[in-house]
């Protein structure tokens, strides 16, 4: 499923972006860079017939997440710091050595699984309506499970930021 | 028909369909200031391009006056000096009103403005839209708006100003807020008629009495209210508020680029109130349009102009929310009734699948259906 080419273009911009978010400076062009990846990943998701979780990604990933991380890198000043990344080279040689490794490890899968056949993924319904069968008949524990756990943050975030009594901030 | 066949008719379609909305657009600026101006008691612009009818002995009538009002703001905007901040980021600074217009247009994919209809002999079907049959219409118009906020934190970052910068910021906090409620509000419609489908939300309301908004009275308001919210405009207009912001996001912008800022808002009012209309007031149904679909055109574009109507009526009545009061309406009003909303929904259609109901309840739903 999905032309190559198209596959091919949206896999160089999105790896170009997610280059880009990495080597920017400024902090706020490294967070536009990550939308762009993520703008991308979400037409990547259109193209293999599965546009709800394309919609999705970009609603929540673009639409909140990064909208969220601009308001703070804004609210901070953070993209006026500038100059702390980068200061230890240590950590850049580590960076590089487990990219290297990383590739190397996927070519070792890759040469010895043969390739991945694409050919035999069958093409299911991929309607909203048949998502929501399959994930509310079929996983409906692992969903409660995420649930709970985002709930346990929310309730842990609203107690630490909230104002003791008494005191003012 | 071939998937080439198909890009190429949404191509065509999306292209017209583009530039009448960017003419209603430059006539909803005129709308906003003639009605406003008549709700204040002025009289608006009424000097570029009007018709004159000579009367015997008295100075001449001016007919349809500042009918070209829009062309001329378009040749002041095209001509005037747009200069960049020193500080600016420039690539950002510029490619902030881009960021601003394409959400706007973007949403009008989904829209369906007739029923099955014949044009030119291209048969339309099920209904005409630039891209119809799209199963995940309504997140579609989330995920669209979602992005909205963009061009205006950005405009205001990159301009390097503070009250750029505070209007930005001003704006990804209450898009946030508001998206939640006009998310679960769209939720509704979907969840009585069971499809994300524009086309199939609208073929569930043929008749008046069908009108989601007689269905579910308290959606329809809360999307009403957070839809002016998500564009900006009063009573929540904070980002731009004057008094404090001198302009707010838009401060350092001139000529053309802040005419796309300005673009951006007025179609993103079009499109917008075409969803509301589509959503909750039956969308292009009205009295024989069964026999003629093409009416299906007059009648969505009718309900369009009705809602902006309402926005602008809206905007010269009310004042300006203060900020604790926007955030206190959103989270702690707006997104609770919406919430009890959705669970009412849904256990009023598990008890009546399950047979449960009073009789006059399922005789008010067959009602409502029929």
């Amino acid at each position: 499923m999905g032309n190559p080419i198209v596959f091919f273009i949206l896999a160089a911009i999105a790896i170009a972006a997610a280059m880009g978010m990495l080597t920017s400076r400024n902090a706020v062009h490294s967070a536009l860079f990550l939308v762009l990846n993520f703008a991308t990943i979400a037409v990547l998701y259109i193209v293999l017939n599965a546009p709800f979780i394309g919609m999705v990604q970009i609603t929540v990933y673009a639409g909140a997440i990064m909208v969220l991380f601009l308001f703070v890198i804004m609210l901070l000043g953070a993209d006026k710091l500038g100059g702390v990344v980068g200061e230890d080279k240590w950590q850049r040689y580590l960076a590089g050595f487990l990219a290297v490794a990383l590739v190397v490890v996927f070519g070792i899968v890759l040469a010895q699984g043969g390739g991945v056949d694409t050919g035999t993924a069958t093409a299911i319904d991929s309607s909203p309506a048949a998502l929501g069968m399959r994930l509310f008949e079929g996983y409906v524990f692992p969903f409660e499970v995420t649930g709970v756990l985002l709930l346990t943050s929310m309730i842990g975030v609203v107690v630490l930021g909230r104002k003791k009594r008494g005191k003012d901030a | 028909m071939t998937p080439g066949q198909i890009a190429l008719r949404a191509v065509i379609v999306g292209f017209i369909m583009s530039l009448v909305v960017v003419t209603g657009f430059a006539y909803t600026t005129l709308l906003e200031r003639k009605l406003l101006a008549r709700l204040q008691g002025r009289v608006g612009p009424n000097r570029a391009g009007y018709i004159p009818i000579p009367q015997r002995g008295k100075k001449e009538r001016k007919l349809l006056g500042g009918i070209l009002q829009p062309a001329a703001d378009a040749v002041k905007l095209f001509f005037k000096e747009d200069p960049t901040p020193a500080k600016a980021d420039r690539v950002v600074y510029n490619l902030a009103p881009m960021l601003a217009v394409i959400p706007a247009i973007l949403i009008l994919a989904v829209i369906p403005w007739a029923g099955e209809i014949n044009i030119f002999g291209a048969k339309f079907s099920p209904y005409f839209a630039i891209a119809p049959g799209i199963n995940v219409g309504a997140i579609f118009i989330l995920a669209v708006t979602s992005i909205g906020v963009y061009g205006i934190v950005l405009g205001g970052w990159s301009s390097n100003s503070k009250y750029a910068v505070l209007g930005g910021v001003r704006a990804s906090a209450q898009m946030i807020s508001y998206e939640l409620a006009m998310g679960m509000a769209i939720l509704i419609p979907v969840m009585m008629t069971g499809s994300m489908d524009m086309g199939v939300i609208t073929a569930a309301q043929p008749h008046v009495w069908n009108w989601f908004v007689f269905r579910q009275p308290v959606a329809a308001l809360i999307f009403w209210i957070a839809v002016m919210a998500e564009l900006q405009r009063h009573p929540f207009d904070l980002l731009e508020a004057e008094q404090e912001l001198s302009a707010g996001f838009n401060v350092e912008y001139a000529g053309m680029r802040f005419g796309m800022f300005f673009m951006a808002e007025y179609m993103k009012m079009v499109s917008l109130s075409a969803i509301a209309a589509i959503l909750f007031f039956g969308g292009y149904h009205g009295p024989f349009v069964d026999q003629i679909p093409a009416l299906g055109f007059l009648y969505l574009a009718l309900k369009i102009i009705i809602g902006l109507a309402i926005m602008i009526w809206i905007r010269a009545s009310w004042p300006r929310f203060r900020y604790d009061q926007l955030m206190q309406f959103g989270w702690k009003r707006l997104l609770p009734i919406i919430v009890l909303n959705f669970i009412i929904t849904g256990v009023y259609f598990v008890l009546l699948d399950a047979g449960v109901m009073p009789p006059f309840i399922e005789t008010l739903h067959r009602f409502f259906t029929g």
